[in-house]
Formats: structure tokens, sequence, C-alpha cells
């Protein structure tokens, strides 16, 4: 089993949900996060004071898959996810050790 | 921290100094008066009751024009406008002044700031009945305070006028107004320490000031027999009793509580701009009864005041946007709010008295000095948090000032001209009241803080500060996380 996290511009997350959910994905976690990467910030000024604002809100989509979907779901979201400028984001891949559902207590494949 | 020899020293120069700074004024003015026996009668500072005659105002219907004044009457008219004002005032703290400053701290703080503001409108909602109302406005006793005959209002009734102060309106309505005042302008100081004063030590604070600073000025200012008021300065609703004495004595907060920690290096931003510009708005709104409702009548220089107040904020608050627009290249929302504000402050003491072309350069001078106060401020590194002295004090000085340049007999006969009418001696007269004013406040504000220091701690502590207020002083959330 494979856990894909994905950060990606927010208002990405929409297009890229349909697009999982079209694959046969039925699950996912999505998280507010703030990042940066080769993408710069922006500066805001209140009165007198000015601030660099170095992060970037992204969104954090985690979906976990069994090995078989795994590229499939890469591609996806990078398919539906990229806009050509910086600041597009990134896909990590991990292993998964276990699975579990808490209702019926399912393990592995069973719980995904 | 353990107090060397120096830092006492240091103290008892400073208290001494702050008490001979206090006693001069007072002292000089008794003198300047002793020498110079001209009795102004309180028509000519006070703002005009409504019977007294405007220009093209008509004789009452029937009277002969040099008929003996009427005995003072009720008039329902101008209660239900002094009353009005009175509620537009409270308005002006809570929740305007709660929301505007609410807005501009962090999360964490949010709820602190708003209570500070809403507890000061009870905590001096008390104190003026009980004891504040007579130190301000009672029997003068050597023309620097009131006599307690008043306390607990004893003697200030319902349902007669008190001709020295308002011939047309009941005693107590005039009281009650006078308490808006007395609660905004120490809620206004809370900008200063904003995000780090110990509640209780606030508290504390706000009770001492109220009686030791607030209510000896208004007397000096408005007060029969006052020494200011003797001097014929002119301040009709308040540019030196409230903003000047506010605003310095923010900056004298600032200084002694210092820095926030992390200030310059953590991001500090306002965490709700949209509450700020509520609060602005309605502040804006309640300033027609601190202004308008300071003619004590509804007429003629009601109208006038709420034109001018009206007029000299929206010219403030497109001139602060315009400078900023230059100088940093864009023009903020967060600008415009504080230049209404900073307007609204510096056509206070002038309201009554100059006409609308006049509180147009007045705002917009308001607008520009306070955004470069603003400037100036980040230069020199104090943590004034919420810019108290940078709008209300350089603000309030401003208008007291151009009060001298603008000031015309034609729009309130019970005033005086300024220079740009005639009489340069007036911007002298409101120098003298500016540098009391100042120095009440400053030397005032350092002598409370610093009792207090000793006795109870000023600030929160590192972790409090860290946690937010909210948590630590009231273990609540501005903001559920459910």
């Amino acid at each position: 089993m494979k856990k894909i996290e994905a950060i990606i511009k927010p208002f990405k997350l929409e297009e890229v949900k349909d697009a999982l959910t079209e694959i046969g994905i039925f699950g996912m976690t999505v998280t507010e996060v703030r990042g940066f990467g080769r993408q710069k910030g922006h500066k805001e000024a209140y009165r007198g004071t000015e601030y660099t604002v170095e992060f970037l809100p992204k969104t954090k989509i985690e979906v976990v898959v069994g090995d078989n979907l795994a590229t499939k779901v890469v591609e996806t979201i990078i398919r539906t996810a990229k806009t050509g400028s910086i600041g597009d984001g990134k896909i990590f891949v991990t292993n998964l050790g276990e699975v579990v559902r808490i209702r019926t207590g399912e393990t592995g494949d069973r719980a995904l | 921290m353990t107090y060397t020899l120096r830092h006492k020293v240091i103290t008892y120069m400073v208290l001494l100094l702050s008490l001979i700074a206090i006693a001069m004024p007072p002292v000089l003015g008794t003198v300047a008066m002793a020498q110079a026996p001209v009795e102004i009668p309180p028509a000519a500072t006070a703002p005009a009751p409504a019977g007294a005659p405007l220009a093209g105002a008509p004789p009452a219907a029937g009277a002969p024009a040099a008929a003996p004044a009427p005995p003072p009457k009720i008039d329902s008219g101008d209660t239900a406008w002094v009353l009005t004002s009175a509620a537009l005032v409270l308005a002006m703290t809570a929740p305007g002044l709660a929301l505007f400053y609410g807005g501009m701290v962090r999360e964490k703080n949010a709820l602190g700031t708003i209570m500070q503001s809403f507890i000061i409108l009870c905590l001096i909602s008390v104190q003026w009945v009980l004891w504040g109302y007579s130190l301000s406005f009672g029997p003068d006793k050597g023309h620097i305070i009131g006599g307690l005959e008043w306390l607990g209002l004893n003697g200030v009734a319902m349902d007669q006028p008190n001709a020295d102060y308002a011939a047309t309106i009941p005693h107590q309505a005039f009281m009650i107004f006078q308490a808006m005042f007395a609660v905004i302008t120490v809620a206004l100081i809370t900008g200063a320490f904003a995000e780090r004063m110990k509640f209780s030590s606030f508290l504390v604070f706000s009770l001492l000031w109220a009686t030791f600073i607030y209510d000896p000025l208004a007397h000096w200012v408005w007060g029969v027999g006052g020494w200011i008021k003797n001097l014929g300065a002119l301040d009709f609703a308040g540019g030196t009793v409230v903003h000047i004495s506010s605003g310095v004595s923010a900056l004298a907060c600032a200084l002694v509580l210092g820095k926030r920690r992390g200030y310059g290096k953590e991001h500090m931003a306002p965490h709700n701009l949209p509450m700020t510009v509520l609060g602005a708005s309605l502040l804006w709104f309640g300033w027609f009864g601190f202004n308008a409702g300071s003619a004590l009548g509804a007429g003629a220089l009601a109208t006038s005041a709420f034109v001018v107040t009206n007029t000299a904020t929206a010219a403030a608050a497109l001139a602060w946007m315009v400078a900023e627009w230059i100088y940093r290249g864009k023009p903020t929302v967060l600008g415009a709010a504080s230049g209404a504000v900073a307007g609204l402050v510096a056509i206070t003491p002038a309201s009554g008295f100059v006409g609308p072309l006049s509180s147009i350069a007045i705002g917009a001078g308001a607008g520009v000095f306070c955004y470069m106060a603003i400037i100036v401020k980040s230069r020199l590194g104090y943590d004034d948090s919420l810019d108290a002295f940078g709008v209300h004090g350089i603000g309030g000085t401003w208008g007291a000032l151009a009060t001298g340049l603008f000031a015309s007999k034609a729009i309130n006969s019970g005033g005086a001209d300024g220079l740009f009418f005639g009489n340069p001696g007036q911007v002298w007269v409101q120098f003298v009241a500016v540098v009391a004013s100042w120095a009440l406040a400053f030397f005032g504000t350092l002598v409370i803080l610093k009792i207090i220091d000793w006795t109870m701690g000023l600030r929160v502590s590192d972790e409090d500060e860290q946690v937010g207020l909210d948590l630590s002083q009231h273990e609540e959330r501005a903001y559920s996380k459910n």
C-alpha cells in the first residue's frame, strides 16, 4: 500500500478531487498548509510596518491506495494540479505499513 | 529585576520632576490670571448653549432684541439631542473603539483588547457617578479641581438645568453626556499597551488615570473656574481633554511598558481588518454625538459642528490615503480608516468654531501629519502598538493649534477669532493649553505607571504574552476551534 501526499495550489483542489474520484479513489484527507519552495512570497504593509510574507498558502491532499493504483493516482494529480508556473507543488509517495478501518477492524487492502 | 541604586535615584528624580511639572501649569496659570484679572464669563469659552445668540439665528418669536435672558428652561429638542448624543458617544467606545482596536491586534489578543474597551465603559461609568463628575465639573477649588459636593451626583438634578454648563437641558443630561467622554478617553490609551498589559493592573491604571488625570484636566478646560478655560482656550469637544491627554499618556505607557516580545521580528499584522473598518465607521457615526452634541442644543451650532465633523474626517481619510499612495506606492484600507480617525480627532476641538472650508484644511493636515507620525514611529522604534499617540496625540495637538488658526466668531460668537481671522493671540492661548495637557498627561501617567509597576507589575509574563491575552487573562478564545 502506498500513501500519496500531494501539496498543490489551493484553487486546484476541486479539479484534482474530481479527477481522482473518476479513477476510483473514494476517500482522501485534505489539510490547509503553508510553505514555500522556489515560489517567492509577497509584501504586506500595515501602517508604518512592512512584512515580507514568505509562507504561501497551499493545500495538502493525502490518499492511500493499493500498489497497483499508485502510479495512476500520481499521473492524475500531475495532470490536474499543474499550471506550468513555479509553485505548482510536489508529490511524496511512501510505503505504508498498515491500514485499519475503525468501524469494522478490517486491515490491509480490505481497509482501503 | 533587581533595582540598583541607579534605578532608584532616577525614579525618585523623575517622580519629583513629575510632581513639579504637574504643579507648574496651574501655579503659572493662577499667577497669570492674578496679574491680568479678566474674568471671562462661562459662555465665552464653553460650548455656546443653545440659547446664546448665533450669527444668522432668528430671535425668539415676539422677544424684543434687548430683553434680559429668561430663566433657564428645559427644552425637549435640546434634551433629546444631548441624550441621543450621549448614546452615540457610548457607541464610539463599545463597539466602535473595541472593534477598531480589536481588529488590529493578533487573533490571540482579540478578545482581551475588546474587553479592555468594554470594561472601561463599565468602570468609568460608575466612577463618574460616584466622584468623577464632581471632580471634573463640580464647584471650583483653586482653579485646578472640582469639589466633592456632587459626590454620588448629590445636587445634580434630573429635572433642573445647570445654567453654568447647559441652560436648556437637565443637569443629569449634561452629566451623562460628559460621562461618555471620560469613558472613551481612558479607552483610547489601551491602544498603546495592547497585547501585553495585565488585566488587573490595567483596571487599577484606568481608575487612577481617570481620577488623577482626566478629571483635573476636564476641570481645567471645561469646568467653571478652570484655569485653562479662564485663559480663553477653545476646546469645543475635547482636543486637549480627550485626545492629547490619552495620546500623550499612550506614549508614556509605550515607553514604560516596553515593546512587545518579538517586535520587529515576529509578524504582528492585524488579524481582522474588516472588523477594524467596522469599528472606524462606528467611530465616525458616534463622533457626531461627540462634536455636534457638544453644542448642548439642537440647532445651528450643532448643525455646523456636524457638517465640519463629516467634512474634516472625509478630507483626512483622503489625505492619508494619498500620502501613503505616494510614499509607499499603494493606498491601503487601514490607511483610509486611520486617516478618518485622525480627522475626527483633529476636528474635535475646532468643531464648534470653524467653517467647512477650514475643516477641509484641518482634516487634510491631520491625515498627512498623523501618517508622517506613524512613519517616524517605526524609525524611532518605540512600540505604541495601535498608534494611540500617533493619531490622538499628534492629531489632537494639530487640532488644538489649528483651532487657534481657523476659529471664527462668525461661526460661534461665543468663541473667539483665530489667527486667520485677525486674532494671532489665540494661537498662544491654545499653545498654553496644549503644553499643559502634554505635561499633565505625560508626567502624571509616568507616576501612575511607576506606582502600579512597583506594587502589582504592569506586563503579563513572557509566557502569557506568547499564549495571548485571551487565554492567559480570561481563559477564553475569540474564535472557537470547534
